[in-house]
């Protein structure tokens, strides 16, 4: 154990040593010098999924378009990295830092080296846990309660479709995110927000699929022996849903039909699931936020005043919506 | 009777059974079997095709372990098995052809097997600590299955993949079939020739047992290639079970897991005597407690606390020093009255 800690500390010297090298030599280039064109850091979360890498596809192509000069690093989910990352981008004087913050907390002391060296920094998809707002320009994401909001929404609409066998009661099972996840609490509050308005409905089972297929197959699984006369799963995203699908159908059921699904996210499995009727409702969150991340950056380095929160532009689809909107789909 | 309860196996059998009615207090149909299909389909059956994966994992870490190792990197290489099968059908018109499964899981397990032979290379030739060995592995290894999926989760549609996981013969599931034999090949292996006292004489003394001419080496090497290979089988099993490669997510933290079903076993993590048994019994319970908890209704926020609990209490019931103690309603001839309180 000791030896182990030894070789990973070791690890994250040479690694931040090179970080510095890397650093220095290009500090002297690096700069912009104000006018001109742009230089923009982005310390990306890593490529865990689809929905990440069609985030970092669209930075990369919109910061082209925008003529903004891109430097981009994956922190390959580790917090330590992208706070180097941030360092890095500090010392070769960019004009402004983009970044998906990989936790919540944590991030006072960099965001303040930023500040000092009076670099304006724009939050992307997820928000920072700080008591100081002036620590960031702006945040640029979706709104995981409003997702949530929507899905509880659509329950709540069609509830006469949704209770499946016409009991009176819509039984919800819930397979969350996971937990302790920002998009994982916000999206499981902001459904039951919506679904409180109808007293038939009730979530009466909730556990965590750790946002995974695998993970969704095997909790709904559960789900199905456990409990009577379930009428939706609510996932927190499409692959939960999609493992969902794979449970009910070893059961002998329907998915879509005798179970109804509303997921969220709106990747492209899951888009072919929804218009092949396994998948009732998705909910939109959308990756594709480059363009309005680079108009946002041209308007923080122009010095002009932007709003606090900015929501990414997402939408809901239904089985038919689906079936426009596959053949489009990048991600 | 009396001498089942002083066998090893007793305590984590006992635990198996009071964690299966644990289920049944709050759903009575738990042990209810029907046929759906033309299979069997109950939560029983869950557990048994749930529980393939580990146990295969865990098979070949107690031989691993009772060599004196460890081997971190199997979930790593599960990953990777997954990833190699599923890229290779994915990018092919013939998708999903028979032929092209057989292909694609050949050459998966193969991957596997070669980064089994790394690895007991590192141990055995090198001699480096399994625990780091296998640990270059563990980090690397899911970056090397990103790297064949693109950092994608690559989705395959073939009926034949699909059924190593899903399938059924005779009304059973198909990987738990594929995992006991396994258990009975390695089983026999072990028990019916001389390989399993030798592998015991490694983990008990390397050196001495290489004076007395068993080839340690050899013997060492072979068992990180064998877990490696029921690592691959495991990684196909786990892609799948979802169609689809997740290099991040599969068979993630698999290796404690097994590592945790060896010792429920009654395997000793210092190396020598192992049962093969023991660690059957150790992954039913494992996957019987991860069944558990959505059937309970374990909330999210409290479930590794759960799983903790459950697993504390059975290792205090198979620790004799910890049984004495809790054990003041039973003295025994030995116990003398300080020991007991």
């Amino acid at each position: 154990m000791f030896k182990k800690l030894i070789t990973v500390s070791a690890g994250v010297v040479l690694a931040s040593g090179l970080a510095a090298c890397g650093g220095s030599s290009d500090g002297g280039s690096g700069g912009s010098g104000g006018s001109g064109d742009i230089t923009m850091g982005f310390a990306q979360v890593g490529a865990e999924s689809g929905w990440r890498t069609a985030n970092t596809k669209s930075i990369q192509a919109s910061a082209k378009d925008a003529g903004i000069k891109l430097k981009f690093s994956d922190a390959q989910q580790k917090q330590e990295n992208q706070i180097k990352a941030i360092r890095s981008y500090i010392q070769q004087k960019v004009d402004v830092i983009a970044f998906s913050p990989v936790v919540e907390t944590g991030w006072d002391t960099v965001l303040q080296e930023a500040k000092r060296a009076k670099i304006p920094v724009i939050l992307t998809d997820r928000a920072v846990d700080s008591s100081d707002k002036s620590l960031y320009k702006t945040f640029l994401g979706s709104d995981f309660v409003l997702e949530g909001n929507k899905a509880g929404q659509w329950v709540v609409d069609n509830a006469d479709a949704n209770d499946v066998n016409k009991d009176g009661k819509i039984n919800v099972v819930e397979i969350q995110g996971t937990t302790g996840a920002a998009p994982a609490i916000d999206r499981k509050k902001g459904f039951e927000d919506k679904i409180s308005a109808d007293p038939k409905i009730k979530v009466v089972a909730s556990q965590t699929g750790d946002f995974t297929r695998d993970g969704g197959k095997k909790v709904m699984e559960a789900f199905l022996k456990s409990q009577k006369d379930i009428d939706v799963v609510f996932a927190h995203n499409d692959d939960e849903g999609l493992g969902a699908i794979e449970a009910i159908e070893a059961a002998g059921k329907k998915p879509g039909v005798d179970i109804k699904i509303v997921t969220i996210d709106a990747v492209k499995d899951g888009m072919t699931a929804l218009s092949e009727g396994k998948i009732n409702y998705i909910v939109e969150c959308n990756p594709l936020l480059g363009p309005q991340l680079m108009d946002l950056a041209k308007q923080v380095v122009a010095g002009e005043d932007v709003p606090a929160r900015v929501e990414t532009k997402e939408g809901e689809f239904d089985q038919e919506q689906a079936k426009a909107a596959l053949p489009n789909r990048q991600y | 009777m009396r001498s089942f309860t002083k066998s090893n196996l007793f305590w984590p059998v006992l635990g198996l059974v009071l964690l299966l009615l644990l289920n049944l207090t709050k759903t009575p149909d738990f042990f209810s079997i029907r046929v759906q299909d033309g299979h069997l389909y109950g939560s029983l059956i869950d557990i048994l095709r749930n529980s393939a994966p580990t146990l295969l994992i865990a098979l070949g870490m107690t031989l691993v372990i009772a060599t004196r190792g460890i081997d971190l990197s199997v979930g790593a290489v599960a990953a990777i098995s997954g990833a190699v099968a599923c890229t290779y059908m994915a990018g092919s018109p013939d998708e999903s052809t028979a032929g092209r499964a057989i292909v694609a899981m050949t050459m998966a397990v193969a991957v596997a097997v070669l980064l089994g032979v790394w690895n007991g290379f590192l141990v055995s030739v090198l001699g480096i600590q399994p625990i780091i060995a296998t640990l270059v592995l563990m980090t690397a290894g899911r970056g090397l299955a990103m790297l064949i999926t693109d950092g994608q989760i690559t989705t395959v549609n073939n009926s034949l993949f699909s059924k190593v996981s899903t399938g059924f013969v005779l009304g059973l599931p198909i990987a738990i079939l594929i995992a006991l034999a396994v258990f009975a090949i390695t089983a026999v292996l072990t028990r019916r020739t001389a390989l399993g006292m030798l592998i015991e004489a490694v983990g008990i003394n390397p050196e001495a047992s290489r004076l007395a001419g068993v080839r340690a080496r050899t013997i060492t090497w072979i068992v990180y290639v064998f877990v490696a290979f029921c690592a691959g089988i495991a990684g196909l099993m786990i892609a799948s079970n979802t169609n689809a490669a997740d290099a991040n997510a599969a068979g993630l933290f698999i290796e404690l897991d097994a590592i945790l079903a060896v010792v429920i076993g009654g395997t000793s993590l210092a190396g020598g005597r192992f049962s093969l048994t023991g660690t059957l019994i150790g992954a039913m319970f494992i996957q019987t407690l991860a069944t558990t908890i959505p059937t309970m209704g374990i909330p999210a926020e409290t479930n590794y606390l759960f799983k903790a609990v459950v697993v504390i209490v059975v290792c205090l019931l198979q620790s004799p020093k910890a049984r004495a103690v809790l054990a003041v309603r039973r003295p025994t001839p030995l116990l003398t009255k300080g020991s007991a309180a």
